[in-house]
């Protein structure tokens, strides 16, 4: 069995549940409404676009091709991260960090993945484009979180650092209390999900193979692998980036740094 | 210990030499830059200039070394353990530490929220003075306690003045200045400038 295609009748259908939404929004006044439309409007754009890009690069088929639309979305997730933080390094680090340790953990779990999945050609575009796009999602949610908690906790617990300091501990151990703090914020999520997964709603990736058709155990099995290394990739994204943080935030004479952090206006 | 042309944020260059075994004041209005001052002798900012201990420089040691054997002091300082007792070597006896500054025994164990400004502030001392420090470089150590909490204080100060320690210390009070420094500067306009001791206590 495959899953039925779907009409511009049924989007349409689909659609009148926003409206109502926002007719309820008018009426008792709640200031959603024109929120909700432009929100439903871009995630109609986006997504047809995305589709037209992507049927677009499946056709060509060349891993040159497939390579672009990949840094592509690096892009879009570093600049992502960087507008998510409250406080940001200076320079080009305010980019770098975040681009640099997602390009690393997702570039690590992808080529993992590959070796288990084996698509043919290597390249393939409809494994490596969707399969890259979840894990960078989850990757740059845990950068970001970690990052933003390192660099909030840091200008916040300055005090408590810089006594550290000042009683003769080393940059990495004055540090460490936060780092752990950070990076336990960025993991929750993932393993929230992990082990909510199948208890109360089935995962998002696993109710689309269902009703494409997959037998459910099968879904199931994809599901896991899935979350394996979405857990892998944030974990190893924002372990990586705290420790840039840590490093960054501090100078080689173990001062504390905090003229390198910079609040976002 | 000895400045060599310390300088930061228009504070210096600052050139001064600490001996062993004596305590030095430093006065100045609010915003001179005398915490600018101390935390560069620390080395918690970055700064031109050097600072030497027995003629080892401090940039040629690693800095954790430094603040090892000379100890900045904060005004207010902070804390990352949740008790007091945490925030101590294991084989340190604060039953005996706490009490000579005049704090009950007790507090060992209590949660750091719960201590007032001035214990605060006199268990930073405490926290700061147990490992064997050289040059104490203080932050107004005495300003939020009454006089009793101040005297106990400035004996524990003069204890390790008499160990062989240095202590170049921030304070407000010229009475104190006058009991525990033997000499007195004076930071103004960045520049610091010795005073006699008869002017401070105007």
């Amino acid at each position: 069995m495959t899953a039925p295609s779907l009409t511009w009748l049924d989007l349409a259908l689909a659609a009148l549940l926003i409206v109502l939404n926002a007719l309820m929004s008018v009426w008792l006044n709640l200031g959603l409404a024109r929120a909700l439309v432009v929100a439903g409007v871009r995630l109609v754009v986006q997504m047809l676009l995305v589709g037209m890009a992507l049927k677009f690069v499946f056709a060509l088929d060349s891993p040159w091709w497939v390579a672009c639309t990949l840094v592509a979305m690096l892009a879009a997730a570093s600049y992502e991260i960087h507008s998510r933080q409250e406080r940001r390094f200076v320079g080009l680090w305010r980019y770098g960090i975040g681009a640099g340790t997602t390009m690393l953990a997702t570039v690590f779990v992808a080529v993992f993945a590959m070796i288990i999945l084996r698509p043919e050609p290597w390249y393939a575009p409809q494994v490596t484009i969707p399969l890259v796009g979840i894990v960078l999602g989850n990757v740059m949610n845990g950068v970001s979180i970690s990052l933003n908690a390192f660099n909030t906790g840091v200008a916040r617990e300055r005090a408590a650092i810089e006594a550290r300091l000042a009683l003769g501990a080393n940059r990495y151990a004055a540090l460490k209390a936060m780092q752990r703090s950070a990076l336990r914020s960025g993991m929750i999520p993932i393993i929230n999900q992990m082990s909510a997964a199948g208890i109360i709603t089935l995962p998002g990736m696993m109710t689309g193979q269902i009703l494409a058709g997959m037998a459910p155990l099968e879904a199931a099995k994809y599901q896991i692998l899935i979350l394996f290394l979405l857990a892998g990739g944030a974990g190893l994204g924002a372990l990586a980036a705290t420790y840039v943080a840590v490093w960054r935030a501090t100078d080689e004479r173990d001062r504390l740094r905090l003229d390198r952090l910079q609040k976002a206006r | 210990m000895q400045t060599h042309a310390l300088r930061r944020l228009g504070v210096g260059p600052v050139d001064l030499q600490i001996e062993a075994g004596t305590c030095v004041s430093l006065a100045g209005p609010s915003g001179a830059g005398k915490s600018v001052l101390l935390r560069m002798i620390a080395d918690l900012d970055p700064h031109q200039g050097d600072a030497t201990l027995d003629g080892q420089r401090c940039s040629q040691m690693p800095a954790p070394c430094w603040r090892r054997l000379v100890t900045y002091v904060a005004a207010e300082s902070g804390w990352w353990e949740p008790t007091v007792r945490a925030h101590f070597a294991a084989d340190t006896d604060l039953s005996v530490l706490l009490p000579a500054v005049g704090i009950a025994p007790e507090a060992a164990m209590w949660p750091v929220e719960r201590l007032s400004t001035g214990e605060r502030q006199r268990i930073a001392l405490l926290r700061a003075l147990t490992p064997p420090v050289r040059v104490l470089l203080l932050d107004e150590p005495t300003s939020g306690l009454d006089g009793t909490s101040a005297a106990l204080v400035e004996d524990l100060l003069r204890e390790r003045l008499k160990k062989g320690a240095s202590i170049l210390m921030v304070t407000h009070d010229p009475a104190q200045a006058a009991r525990l420094a033997s000499r007195h500067l004076q930071l103004r306009d960045g520049q610091v400038a010795e005073v006699a001791r008869d002017e401070v206590k105007r």
